[in-house]
């Protein structure tokens, strides 16, 4: 019953292998699992659907992204945004010039053009680390929307470089409702975020962390450093496109460059910094964070000036949503620096003692 | 190609170089003190510009108006210092950078929130215009109000070098900057060095903040100039003033000069990432910017 590991025997290598060793884990995945697959479709409104759980998931995506290479392989970067840029403007070409090629292999063309983008600039972070290669990879940011607005087959030479992302259409089957979107893109982010779970505790995912912890020491021991770290950017930014493709196809329908500022950069950066950087659930929470504050602070403001019967003026409420913004963030990093993954860490070795904490 | 086009371009680029390492300033003394990438410097800049034009606007005496949003920056940093900084010593570098991020927004949301979100015009009594003498002379057209422009930037880096060189505060500035162990343990008081650094920050950045203002105009685009100082601080070093400057310089000069000889070939609008290519060039061949430490690697 209780949350511990004893009692729970491991009797061959497949079992001392899997994913989530602890019965009560697996119980709590599959439940959660039911619940985002069978509940949510059925009892979230097209609101909640559309304008909360698909982005949160799409958000997600991006951060775990980031995570990959921020907090496993210790590169910073703040060129997410330009990553998902790539990934939704590559989806919507390839739909456009090849549309044989079926929605999900064009997710996934445009998640490897993205990784592609993703290694070019890269390259600098085998020679400068830290905050020089933070701002190398702004570089990436800017150039690639610049890119996105000069070079007109990019956006098929529409005048504002607004483009709107074709309707999905899965082996004759349409993806157009919000909950069947919602089921769409809530796929493919289990899939790869299964897929990045297992791959941070492989070979791979080892060397990324050896790199981060200490790359000289990481060389010595024969990791290649090359082929490392651009394969940490390269996963990485792949992630970033499909969520970006996702962003355009299932969320926003009308794209344009400006969606995908330095501010987004800084928003998943927030996501994983918040949620706990080296963490896959870590990108979980901090990108359901990020993604419900704003609403909840809108809320919350649009409540008090209701009970106080007086209208606060709308400038008024976006700074001081800014402010409050800003401030908890400093808030979350002084009161838990490690992320808010790390307080279900705390959690989990409490439960393991509970009742007899010594 | 024209010679003298070529040299009014240059000369151009250089003079607006001396905008950028104003800003850059301002990032490289909080860098080097406490090891924190300010990335709030913009927005403060924008909260000092938007300070003074607001009050003198009240009707503040400019000078007045200048004693008092000093004072506002120095309460300031002092805040920053223990709101912000105290309870993160010791933590890595990023939570700090994101802090600062997080700053940002604070900073903002607070001067849009008092002072109102409407643009303002900003004069300092110096005309943008070419001078006269100079155009007539040469043919080099080159504005008034970036010559005075650069002579503030060199005023202030020589106020920051005497202030740091013969007074006793710039002295536990320097020794704090050097080796923070070290200079805590000959006594100086790391806290209030900090609250002091964070203070002369916003001082640089009430400079930069006029300076700007006076040009643009004070309005919320110019928290983006801290974007442009990034490649400087790249270029000249994490660490070093004298890379501000000259990052600065370089940055600025090769800015104009692309944007007037390569733009064209490829579509113009390029100045919004050619500096940050510029400075990775330099990065690739020094990996720690112009003049930034040396990294020197242990296990």
């Amino acid at each position: 019953m209780f949350y511990r590991e004893a009692g729970q025997f491991k009797s061959s290598y497949a079992e001392d292998q899997q994913i989530f060793p602890i019965r009560q884990d697996r119980i709590g995945i599959t439940a959660l699992l039911l619940v985002v697959f069978v509940a949510v479709p059925l009892l979230g409104d097209q609101y909640w659907l559309s304008a909360i759980f698909t982005p949160l998931l799409i958000f997600a995506l991006a951060a775990l992204g980031l995570n990959i290479l921020t907090g496993y392989a210790g590169q910073l970067s703040l060129g997410t945004a330009a990553f998902m840029a790539v990934g939704a403007f590559m989806a919507y070409n390839f739909m456009l010039r090849l549309p044989w090629l079926g929605v999900i292999p064009s997710f996934i063309l445009a998640g490897l053009c993205a990784a592609a983008v993703g290694v070019v600039f890269g390259l600098p972070s085998l020679r400068i680390k830290g905050f020089y290669l933070a701002v190398a990879t702004l570089a990436c940011q800017f150039f690639v929307l610049w890119a996105i607005q000069r070079w007109g087959w990019i956006t098929n030479y529409s005048a504002s470089g607004v483009i709107t992302a074709q309707k999905m259409v899965i082996l004759g089957f349409p993806f157009d409702t919000p909950a069947l979107k919602y089921l769409l893109t809530l796929s493919i982010v289990t899939l790869l975020a299964l897929l990045a779970k297992n791959l941070m505790r492989s070979e791979t995912g080892r060397a990324f962390m050896a790199v981060r912890d200490m790359d000289v020491a990481a060389e010595v021991i024969g990791i290649r450093m090359m082929h490392t770290k651009l394969l940490a950017f390269a996963i990485s930014s792949f992630y970033c496109g499909v969520a970006g493709a996702m962003y355009a196809f299932c969320y926003l329908g009308t794209v344009e460059p400006e969606a995908f500022t330095l501010d987004l950069s800084f928003r998943v950066l927030f996501m994983i910094i918040i949620g706990g950087t080296g963490s896959i659930l870590g990108s979980f929470i901090g990108a359901a964070f990020i993604t419900l504050l704003p609403i909840f602070l809108n809320v919350m403001f649009g409540g008090i000036s209701h009970l106080l019967g007086v209208e606060i003026p709308h400038a008024v409420i976006s700074n001081l949503e800014l402010i409050i913004f800003g401030a908890l963030i400093i808030f979350f990093l002084i009161v838990e620096p490690h992320g808010l993954a790390r307080l279900w860490q705390i959690a989990k070795e409490k439960l393991r003692l509970w009742p007899f904490p010594h | 190609m024209n010679v003298a086009f070529f040299f009014e371009v240059l000369i151009g680029g250089l003079l607006a170089g001396v905008m950028y390492s104003l800003v850059a300033l301002g990032f490289v003394l909080i860098y080097k003190a406490s090891g924190v990438f300010n990335f709030a410097q913009g927005a403060m800049v924008f909260f000092a510009a938007l300070t003074f034009i607001s009050l003198v606007e009240r009707g503040l005496n400019f000078w007045l108006a200048l004693v008092v949003t000093l004072a506002v920056m120095v309460v300031l940093g002092i805040a920053i210092e223990k709101v912000v900084l105290r309870p993160l010593v010791n933590q890595p570098p990023i939570t700090l950078f994101m802090a600062t991020i997080g700053l940002t927004f604070v900073l903002e949301g607070l001067s849009q929130l008092v002072w109102g979100s409407q643009p303002h015009g900003l004069e300092l009594g110096i005309q943008d215009v070419p001078m006269e003498w100079l155009s007539q002379s040469t043919g080099i057209n080159i504005s008034q109000f970036d010559i005075f422009a650069a002579g503030v930037a060199g005023l202030l880096v020589a106020v920051l070098a005497l202030f740091f060189q013969y007074t006793r505060i710039g002295r536990a500035l320097r020794a704090v900057a050097d080796d923070h162990q070290a200079a805590l343990s000959v006594g100086i008081p790391l806290k209030h060095i900090w609250a002091i650094v964070w203070s002369v920050a916003g001082f640089v950045a009430l400079v930069a903040g006029l300076m700007w203002g006076a040009r643009n105009g004070v309005q919320y685009a110019l928290t983006f100039i801290a974007l442009k100082a990034l490649p400087v601080l790249i270029l000249g070093g994490f660490e070093s003033v004298l890379g501000a400057i000259v990052g600065g310089l370089i940055i600025g000069a090769s800015e104009k000069l692309a944007e007037v000889y390569i733009g064209p070939m490829v579509g113009g609008g390029i100045e919004s990432w050619f500096a940050y290519v510029v400075a990775l060039l330099f990065l690739l061949v020094r990996p720690q910017g112009l003049f930034g430490e040396k990294i020197i690697d242990r296990v």
